[in-house]
């Protein structure tokens, strides 16, 4: 039997207390534990970013980071980019540039997006592509993506 | 994954004793960019996993003194890929940190476990070579420091010893002028490991220090004092005397699904030279 070891986390910004499996990482939790199933297992080896989410203020693989490791910190998934109901911007453009097909590597997508864009609010197109170049999209929506990031880019410079 | 047991030591001492008391059982965890890989395919079977990022003496920091530069061995790629301090001292390490895998990658990988896994095809390795870095190391027996050339010795084999823990890496901060620059060859851009990793680093004194990786079962570092590859009009034959001695060694595997052997003989001459003119470019203007 696997001795559970006992974790907290902040999901979402809501405390959670766990047990968890040393082996399990921070996907399997995320997903199996807590219900947050928009963060998708895909390669399993950190190639796709399928699984991306925020860990302390910075993307990771959660594929690659056991639960247990993320103890004390604080996580962010999509589900907590925007209100439930409601669509981020970022999110918002997505769908307005057509840069969902399938979905499944989406939240991912999004995810490495809204981090790029936190560090650098006006990326160029090299810039979008080296900050994505950890997701990969099977469907091919590259340059939707890419479309997407910048028209979101520009929408929050109009703002200012 | 395969079920093992996980430990958090707070205090270096027990870390030494942990890996020490269990041995190959043991294997040490910083970013788990390539150990949770081999713990999930079976390639690594632990029964220990020792965390090490909550040890005070292994928490990311980068800092100069002493004439030298230290990276305590949590620190990541993404960290040492945008510091100051590294880009203006040692460029080649910068350039090759921000290479390394993808910002999800790079967030969490560090450069003590990129040493550590000794994979032939590490970015980070030849900058480091050509630096003349060392790693420091707690164990058993107390503190030492390893020049890194005398770490590697084979694919994902170091020379470190039962019980012992990296603590930082060092290097020596350049004497005088440097041009340096680290290239390498993928198959595609992006988020893909090298074909050919190469780094060079040649001085006001036309020395040449340039080491390159993923041709053999380590990188390799070569020093060339003939003055040669630093001569800008070094007549065509004396630099391909230079490149016949400094890839002499180079003994790129025939089973890689990367890239053949003959591609990556070729393509070490290649970035030989695309580095030497990009380092001379370097050294004139610093």
């Amino acid at each position: 039997m696997t001795k559970l070891l006992p974790i907290e986390l902040t999901v979402n910004g809501s405390a959670r207390s766990l047990d968890v499996a040393p082996h399990h990482t921070l996907l399997d939790v995320l997903r199996d534990e807590l219900g947050l199933t928009g963060t998708k297992e895909c390669c399993l080896v950190g190639e796709c970013g399928a699984c991306t989410v925020r860990l302390n203020g910075r993307i990771v693989d959660s594929c690659l980071v056991l639960a247990v490791e993320a103890d004390g910190g604080e996580v962010a998934t999509i589900e907590g980019l925007a209100p439930p109901g409601h669509l981020s911007r970022l999110q918002q453009s997505f769908l307005d540039e057509g840069a969902v097909q399938c979905g499944y590597c989406t939240p991912g997508q999004v995810l490495a997006a809204d981090d790029l864009l936190r560090r650098n609010p006006r990326p160029t197109v090299a810039e979008i592509q080296e900050g994505l170049a950890g997701n990969l999209c099977r469907c091919a929506c590259y340059e939707q993506i890419t479309q997407a990031v910048l028209a979101t880019s520009r929408a929050a410079s109009d703002d200012l | 994954m395969r079920s093992f047991a996980y430990e958090r030591p707070a205090t270096l001492p027990d870390a030494v004793a942990l890996l020490d008391r269990h041995g190959a059982g043991a294997r040490v965890l910083a970013g788990g960019t390539d150990l949770i890989i081999r713990l999930r395919d079976g390639t690594c079977r632990a029964t220990l996993i020792v965390d090490v990022k909550r040890i005070p003496e292994l928490l990311p920091k980068i800092e100069v003194a002493d004439e030298l530069l230290r990276i305590g061995a949590g620190t990541v790629m993404a960290d040492i890929a945008s510091d100051v301090r590294v880009g203006r001292h040692f460029p080649a390490l910068a350039e090759a940190a921000a290479v390394v895998g993808s910002v999800q990658i790079r967030n969490r990988a560090t450069l003590a476990g990129n040493v550590c896994n000794a994979s032939p095809a590490a970015d980070t390795l030849p900058p480091l070579l050509i630096y003349g870095a060392s790693v420091v190391a707690m164990g058993p027996a107390g503190l030492r420091r390893i020049a890194l050339d005398d770490l590697l010795a084979r694919s994902g084999t170091t020379t470190l010893r039962r019980g012992e823990v990296v603590t930082a890496i060092e290097l020596p901060l350049p004497i005088g002028r440097v041009g340096a620059t680290h290239v390498r060859r993928t198959r595609r851009s992006g988020h893909d490991l090298a074909s050919v990793t190469l780094a060079v680093a040649i001085d006001d004194a036309g020395v040449t220090r340039l080491a390159y990786g993923s041709v053999g079962p380590r990188p390799l570092l070569v020093v060339d004092h003939t003055g040669a590859f630093a001569d800008p009009h070094a007549p065509e034959a004396a630099l391909q005397e230079v490149f016949d001695s400094m890839f002499a060694e180079a003994r790129p595997s025939p089973r890689s699904m990367r890239a053949g052997p003959e591609y990556r003989l070729a393509m070490l001459r290649v970035l030989a030279r695309r580095a030497r003119q990009a380092a001379l470019d370097r050294l004139w203007e610093s």
